[in-house]
Formats: structure tokens, sequence, C-alpha cells
């Protein structure tokens, strides 16, 4: 009783709180977001104090299977769908900005719904809601796993879920209403920044909590590059809001950093962010989910830890590349380019040891399509470590740079090795969460792959193409010393490419579009009827040479 | 002491005994699993996570 009178007096302190920060809100979409706060606040107020039992209702609305297992997996089946659900809200605003950016009839006019506004609420909704509730969800299955205890401070972990979808979605309303930093991957201003450091701390306590009470006494591989990734996004997260706001009751702040050390503050955040978010994260998944799919253990162990540690001590000094030809020093460019391309050895080793981990049962690729699609996440990592040191040279750069080529870049990244390591992850996790026999249907995840897979070929080969357009056409002299092309005619010539990048992007909606249905009837404990994914069948009778016949 | 000449210090740091360091640091991590007795080590790491198949 005590507990359940705390627990409702915290909320209606929150509550109280954001009323009035309402009240005394000094633009609209402070307000606006105090009043989400409110609201989330006035849920958890009836959620304490109502006598039905809610879990049990949430636990009914995801089917939770009847036996719970040793493990606390409930955060993780919310994690899933999570993943799910902002992936496809992801896909289908990159799909509507590549539409925006080709047919600008649709920025509709509207403030709210200009590419500006859009543009990063698509990056924030696949970065850090679809792959950081993919990063979220598995690593607390995982860690339980590979340490073979159960969660430490369950409470607490079902705070960090809810915490952070209160992140995401104070982040997207935010980038419509226009309240933004304007710092790439860290719009959200200081008082989201403030929530997200508290609940990334709750998430740090849950893993490390979890590892302290570990049965198994070596810490599986896979959990430093969780560990890798929980604490250094913690570092660069902070770092790079240090910012002072202009009220209290308002969301406009200034950063600490100015000028060139502020840029150089960002692109060590926003360098780093793929670096351990984007790469380091999805590793501990390729760490854990490869070998496990494969039934057989990691091809070298002490290649992942050469990996983890080269990883570590380079990626946080790439970040400069980002500015080659700015007012940052010239010794500091040059650094973060050799630390670049020093970084492509490690990365291959580790696609390397992803890709042997096979050696011995290539014939996977061919039966299953779950190991299909991890062999496709791992080319891609490959493809795009070795596209990235490449485009951090000068002479590159000096090229590739403000190009629609680094566009092309990221998404061969991220839709290929983040997006296929995640549906890889989640097309395990998913039959084993609700204890299932087997996914809804095989075959629906090999649509997936080739439907994902075709739609990246697509999107990166027309931003190659229309990335080197624009870097010949900007720097194209003529014989008098002036430039040959305005800014405009590069537009017109790669507004081609433009439509087929957003035909790629509609490909790869479609493929998450059937993932997400594959999910549902899964969990719905559905199973299609047909026919297994496997080799042709051998037949002896039919294998033998024709009798001979006697001539007449 | 001026914001230059802390400027200078922490450069001339980084790029003489903070960069051994670092890189010895390093070396010595990535040649901990290459150490004498280690390989039984790493097989059972690398087999750690076929345990748990009965744990449900």
């Amino acid at each position: 009783m005590v507990s359940v009178l705390s627990r409702a007096g915290i909320w209606l302190a929150v509550l109280v709180l954001a009323v009035m920060a309402v009240a005394l809100a000094a633009d609209t979409g402070f307000a606006v977001h105090m009043t989400i706060v409110a609201l989330a606040a006035f849920v958890g107020l009836c959620v304490s104090i109502s006598t039905v039992d809610y879990a049990a209702v949430a636990r009914g609305i995801i089917r939770t299977p009847a036996d719970p297992g040793i493990y606390d997996d409930d955060p993780i089946r919310w994690g899933v769908i999570a993943t799910v659900f902002w992936g496809m809200a992801g896909f289908l605003a990159g799909l509507f900005i590549a539409l925006q950016l080709a047919f600008p009839a649709l920025n509709l006019n509207l403030e709210w719904t200009t590419f500006g506004r859009l543009r990063p609420l698509h990056t924030s909704a696949v970065i850090f809601a679809f792959g950081g509730n993919a990063l979220i969800a598995t690593s607390f299955y995982v860690v339980q796993r590979t340490c073979r205890a159960r969660l430490a401070f369950p409470g607490l972990a079902r705070f960090v879920f809810w915490g952070y979808q209160l992140f995401i979605v104070l982040a997207a309303t935010g980038y419509l209403l226009g309240i933004t930093q304007s710092k790439e991957y860290a719009e959200p201003e200081w008082y989201v920044d403030w929530w997200l450091t508290i609940v990334w701390l709750a998430y740090l306590a849950v893993f490390v909590g979890t590892v302290v009470k570990r049965s198994e006494p070596h810490i599986y591989v896979a959990n430093w590059f969780y560990l890798g990734f929980i604490i250094t996004v913690a570092m660069l997260h902070v770092v790079n809001n240090l910012d002072m706001p202009v009220s209290l009751f308002g969301s406009k702040s200034y950063p600490l950093w100015a000028g060139v050390q502020g840029a150089l503050v960002q692109w060590w955040y926003g360098h780093n962010a793929v670096g351990f978010f984007l790469t380091a994260g999805f590793l501990a998944m390729m760490y854990y989910f490869v070998p496990k799919q494969a039934e057989r253990p990691i091809y070298s162990y002490r290649l992942s830890i050469i990996h983890f540690w080269a990883l570590i001590f380079l990626y946080i000094w790439a970040g400069p590349h980002h500015l080659h030809y700015t007012a940052l020093p010239d010794w500091a460019q040059t650094l973060g380019m050799v630390f670049s391309i020093m970084l492509w050895m490690p990365s291959w080793g580790g696609m390397i040891n992803g890709l042997m981990t096979l050696n011995g049962a290539w014939d996977k690729i061919r039966t299953d399509p779950i190991i299909r699609m991890m062999v496709m996440a791992l080319a891609f990592y490959g493809m795009s470590t070795f596209e990235g040191p490449m485009m951090s040279i000068k002479s590159v750069n000096s090229l590739s740079h403000y190009t629609d080529w680094t566009i092309g870049h990221v998404h061969s990244g991220a839709l290929g090795w983040n997006g296929m390591i995640t549906f890889a992850a989640i097309y395990y996790l998913v039959p084993r969460l609700w204890n299932r026999q087997r996914l809804y249907s095989l075959r629906w995840v090999n649509w997936h792959f080739w439907l994902a897979t075709v739609g990246i070929v697509f999107y990166a080969a027309a931003m190659w193409v229309a990335g080197i357009t624009q870097g010949l056409m900007w720097r194209e002299y003529g014989p008098d010393g002036y430039l040959v092309n305005s800014f405009v005619e590069s537009v017109v010539a790669v507004h081609p490419m433009f439509v087929l990048r957003a035909f790629g992007g509609l490909l790869y909606l479609a493929g998450g579009a059937i993932m997400a249905a594959n999910v549902w009837l899964t969990i719905l404990g559905k199973l299609r009827d047909e026919a297994p994914m496997r080799d042709a069948a051998f037949d002896p009778e039919k294998d033998r040479p024709l009798a001979p016949v006697p001539a007449e | 002491m001026s914001l230059h000449s802390t400027y200078d210090l922490l450069r001339h740091l980084a790029d003489s005994w903070g960069l051994l360091v670092m890189t010895l640091v390093f070396l010595g991590l990535a040649a901990w699993p290459f150490r004498p007795g280690a390989r039984e080590h790493n097989r059972d790491a690398a087999n750690l996570i076929f345990k748990d198949e009965n744990d449900g």
C-alpha cells in the first residue's frame, strides 16, 4: 500500500510540475512538450492507482507465453514490437522525404511538413527509435543469456523502455514544431537531452548490474561491445550537449562550444554515434546472433577481442574527416583521415570473423534466409567500412563532400548493415520470445531479404551516380576561370537519380511491411502452410544409368 | 597559465608520451588473448553461448 501511495505521489508531483511548466512556458513548442509530459504522468498516475492489473492486461495484448521462462523477457518483447513499429515509421518518413527531394510540391506548403523538419524526424526515427530499441532489446536478451542471470533491477529496465519511448516522442514532435539545436543526430533541445541522460544512466545500471550478478565467469565478447556502446554514447551525448538554456521554461538553448571548436565537438560526437551506436552496438548483435543462428562458435575469439580494442582505440579519433577543407587546423584534418584509414583493418577483421563463422556450413546461405540476411549485413558492413575510409581521404573527399555520395554511403551502411542485422535478430528472437515452433513464414523472410537487397542496390547505385555527377559539375571551371554550372543545373541533372532512390526506398519499405506482418502473425501463433526452404531432393531411383536395350 | 600555453602543453603531451602510452596499452590488450595457455580459454569463451540451450 505504501509503495502504491508513494508511486502515485511521484506521478502526481510530475503531473503538477508539468502543468506548471505549461502555464509558465516561454514558447509554444515547450508548452506542447510539457503537455505531452503531463499526459504521460497522468497515464502513469491512473495505472498506479487503478485496481485493474494493467501488467496482466499488457501481457494479454502482446500474448506473453503462459510459461514466462527463467529470464526476464517482457521488456524485450516490448522492445521487439517497438523496433518493428518505429522501423516502419522511420522507413515511411524516409520514403516521403526522398519523394520530397524529387517532387518539391510534397512539402505541402506547411512549415511542419517541410524537408528541413521531416529529415531529422527520419534520421532520428531510424537511428534512435528503430536502432535504439533494437539495441536495448537485444542487449537485455544477450546479457541475460550469456551471463546466465536474470535482468538486474527489473523496475528500472521497464523505466528504460518507457523512458526511451518518451524521449522518442518528444524528439519527433519537437522536430515537427521546429524545436532543434541544429546539430546533426543531436537535434533535441536541452530538456530532452537531460531526460535521455537519465534514461541512459538507468540503462547502464541495468546492464552492468546484470553483468555483475552473472553466474558465468567469463563475460562474452558481445557484452564488451554493448558496454562499449552504452558508455561511449553516454560520454558523447553529455559532452556534445553542454548547453545553457535561455529560460528554464523555454525550448531554446545555446551551446558551450562555439565556432570551430563546436564543429569539432559535434563531429567527434557525430562520427562516434556512427562508430559506437551503429557499429559497436550492432557488432554486439552480430557476435551473438550469427554464431547462434549458424549453430557454430565465432570463427576466432581472439580476432573478436582485437576487433573490439582496435575499434575502441581508433574510432574515437576519426571524427575530423567530416570537416575536411574547413577552418579546422590542417593537422587535425589529417589526423582524422589517418585514423579513418586505419579503421579499415579492424572493420574487415570483424567482417571476416563473422563470415568465416559459416566456414563448413556455407550451405546454410542457400537453405536459411535468416543466415542469408546476416551474411548480407556483414557484406554491407565490409563494403561501407571500405567506402568510408576511402571517402575520408582528402583528395577523394574534395569530390565527394556535400554530394549525395555521402548519403549513399550512409544508407549502404544503415540499410545494409544495421537494417539487415536487426531484421535477422528480430526473426531469431520472435519465435523464441513467444514460444512459437517457428516463424509464421520463412518464405516471407526470403521475400523480405530480396526486396531489401534490391532496394539498397537501387538506393546506393543512384546516389553514387548522383554524387559523382554533382561533385564533377560543381568543380568544373571554364577556360576563363568561371564555374561552368550553376547549382540548379546540378539539381536538374540528378533528378532521375532522386526518383530511382525513392523507388529503392519503396522496395525497402515493402520488405519492412512483410516483416511486420510476419512478426505479427508469429506472435498470434499462426503458421503458414508452406513448402520448407531446402535444397532439391535426391532421388536414388532416378540416379542411375539407363539400362542398355538390345537392338532389334 | 595562458590559454595558448595550455594548448601547447596538451598538444605536445598528446603527440609524445600520450601517444606512446596509448599505443603500448593497445598492443598489450591486443596481445593478451595470445598469451600462452589462452587457447583453451578462448575456445570455452566462444562456446559459452551454447550453454544456455536448456535455460529457456
